[in-house]
């Protein structure tokens, strides 16, 4: 049987929605892996870049932030952040972007600021950083999360980034003329977008999984009737992320580097 | 020419950082971040500062966890995996020791934007269904101090538009003093930065006053042979400070990558007030020159973390 850890499965599970031709805006931790994933194995046609600036940089070793070096090395162009937000909401380019979050609602609406009262918080997180924006404005957003039920919640403590709002029309009537939540990868498995009410349910669930296990794991109800069992990795991917992508396994074998309260 | 800018880090921190000015650092997280004239400014004991950001790491923590920030408008504290969460940051807005306002990375490039416009403010649509439209960090009193905006955001419908359209306003952000670290400064101080610039720009062009540090003082003639490299003119420029490896433990493109050894201690230490301060001491009070602080950092370090100049990185670098 093959081993494989829970950010190379959410890796190749996220990087399966890339299309060449898309703009894949890369975050942090396992993001980086799953841009470069699909650059590499699913998507050669599409082109990563950073919010710090760096457009399609050759990612020879991984970067491990934003504004890594490596993040600006061999690329088509280096800019500044408001070039980067540029590319981002361009109306002539599809921008996928992959974000984290420490709590998720069954919109896709995301918190990356605080647990707890914002002036007095439970635990203070990095805050929004280019979050917000890239909700407001990329052509899709793909959010990974640690699947528990204190992080998919009836109610976030705080709104940091906007996904469906308040589900049906709500985003385009604040008047965000694109983007959403297209999807959320856990490390259980992944979820779409009710096309109307804008609700989050289950599509697929890892190997090893059972449905019952995520229903038990998420703070609102979800429909399951549509989840089918996630392929495993195959060796070939599996070679590509550990030989290519990530050959010094910072990722690879990392916890996720997504808000971990208490930490 | 720049005979009259030069200056060590003691005078340029003395001559343009006050207590209680405005102050906006240049760089990102992990990188290129100002740490020479952030430590200075530590060691010169400056107090109620009001840190305008949008993603600063370290420079940002260490100032918050000597004390000298007494107000700060942010979008992200953070270090990448080193500390997703900036540690003395984090402890500050927990402890209620400082007072906050969040924004979002690309509405504090606007509002550093509209600053270097001399525009009053600045529309988007990032903000809309958010909380940071929800939340004012700061209060009614706070409000009516100098150079703090009477309100966090305002929404207005899109006058160019028949259609209900809402659109975000941003108020303008024009920093008492800007610091940044640079790559290169010319003898003309024309200021050259490499690889990512952030806002680094337009926080230099919104200041009444800029510090720049740099790695290199370079002759006019390579300056003015590539002009097209160039960042920023000179007549922004009003302290130029020569400081090799300026921005360590960060990163500094084409020059060292950022020192995951250090960034590790820091991330220890900053956890547990007494060791932070000891970690304060060490590093920062009871260095006397810049000199001494390298030669604490140490020549298998320096080695270590030093870049390929033609890839940018210190290629396998060990980064865990």
């Amino acid at each position: 049987m093959i081993q494989y850890s829970d950010n190379e499965m959410m890796a190749l599970a996220a990087g399966r929605f890339i299309k060449d031709g898309d703009i894949v805006f890369a975050g942090t931790g396992v993001s980086i892996l799953a841009a470069t994933a699909a650059k590499r194995i699913f998507a050669p046609g599409a082109v990563v870049f950073f919010e710090t600036g760096g457009i399609d940089p050759s990612l020879e070793e991984i970067p491990m932030a934003v504004a890594d070096l490596r993040a600006m090395s061999g690329t088509a162009l280096n800019s500044g952040l408001i070039e980067a937000f540029s590319i981002v909401g361009n109306r002539r380019l599809h921008t996928i972007a992959f974000l984290g979050a420490a709590q998720i609602d069954r919109y896709g609406n995301l918190n990356t600021t605080v647990i707890g009262d914002y002036f007095k918080p439970k635990t203070r997180f990095s805050g929004s950083g280019g979050a917000c924006d890239v909700a407001t404005f990329a052509s899709g957003v793909i959010t990974f999360m640690q699947h528990e039920k204190r992080r998919f919640v009836e109610k976030l403590d705080y709104l940091t980034s906007v996904g469906w709002y308040k589900g049906g029309d709500s985003r385009r009537e604040l008047g965000l003329k694109r983007g959403g939540a297209l999807a959320v990868v856990t490390n259980l498995g992944v979820l779409k977008f009710h096309e109307e009410t804008k609700e989050m349910y289950l599509t697929e669930y890892f190997p090893g999984v059972t449905i019952q296990k995520i229903v038990e794991s998420t703070g609102f109800p979800i429909d399951t009737s549509h989840a089918v069992e996630a392929p495993a990795p195959t060796p070939g991917e599996l070679r590509v992320l550990r030989e290519e992508v990530d050959p010094q396994r910072l990722i690879c074998q990392a916890i996720l580097a997504v808000p971990q309260e208490g930490k | 020419m720049i005979a009259d800018r030069l200056m060590g880090l003691d005078e340029a921190v003395t001559r343009f950082v006050k207590d209680g000015c405005q102050l906006a650092i240049g760089g990102f997280t992990i990188t290129r971040n100002p740490m020479a004239v952030a430590y200075e400014i530590i060691r010169q004991g400056v107090k109620d500062i009001h840190l305008v950001c949008h993603s600063n790491g370290q420079a940002l923590d260490v100032l918050i966890g000597a004390g000298c920030v007494k107000r700060l408008e942010i979008a992200y504290g953070g270090n990448g995996r080193y500390a997703p969460t900036c540690v003395r940051f984090k402890k500050a807005v927990e402890g209620s020791k400082i007072q906050f306002e969040d924004y979002s990375n690309y509405q504090m490039s606007l509002r550093f934007l509209a600053g270097a416009l001399s525009i009053p403010f600045i529309p988007t649509k990032s903000g809309l269904g958010s909380d940071l439209m929800n939340y004012e960090g700061f209060s009614r009193e706070v409000r009516k101090e100098p150079k703090v905006a009477n309100m966090k955001y305002a929404k207005i419908a899109n006058p160019f538009s028949e259609e209900k359209d809402e659109v975000v306003l941003l108020p303008a952000l024009t920093p008492d003093v800007t610091i940044l670290h640079a790559q290169y400064v010319g003898e003309d101080g024309t200021v050259r930065m490499k690889g990512l610039t952030f806002a680094d720009i337009e926080q230099a062009k919104a200041a009444d006053k800029v510090i720049v540090t740099c790695e290199e003082i370079v002759p006019r003639s390579f300056i003015r042979s590539d002009p097209d490299q160039n960042s920023l003119p000179s007549f922004f420029v009003d302290a130029i400070v020569k400081v090799p490896y300026g921005a360590h433990p960060t990163a500094c493109f084409n020059f060292y990558d950022s020192d995951p050894q250090h960034l590790n201690l820091y991330r220890k230490m900053a956890g547990d007030d007494s060791l932070f301060k000891e970690y304060l001491d060490e590093w920062v009070y009871s260095v006397a020159s810049w000199e001494e602080y390298l030669m604490k950092v140490g020549m298998e370090t320096i080695l270590k973390i030093k870049a390929n100049p033609v890839i940018g990185y210190a290629v396998g670098l060990d980064r865990k």
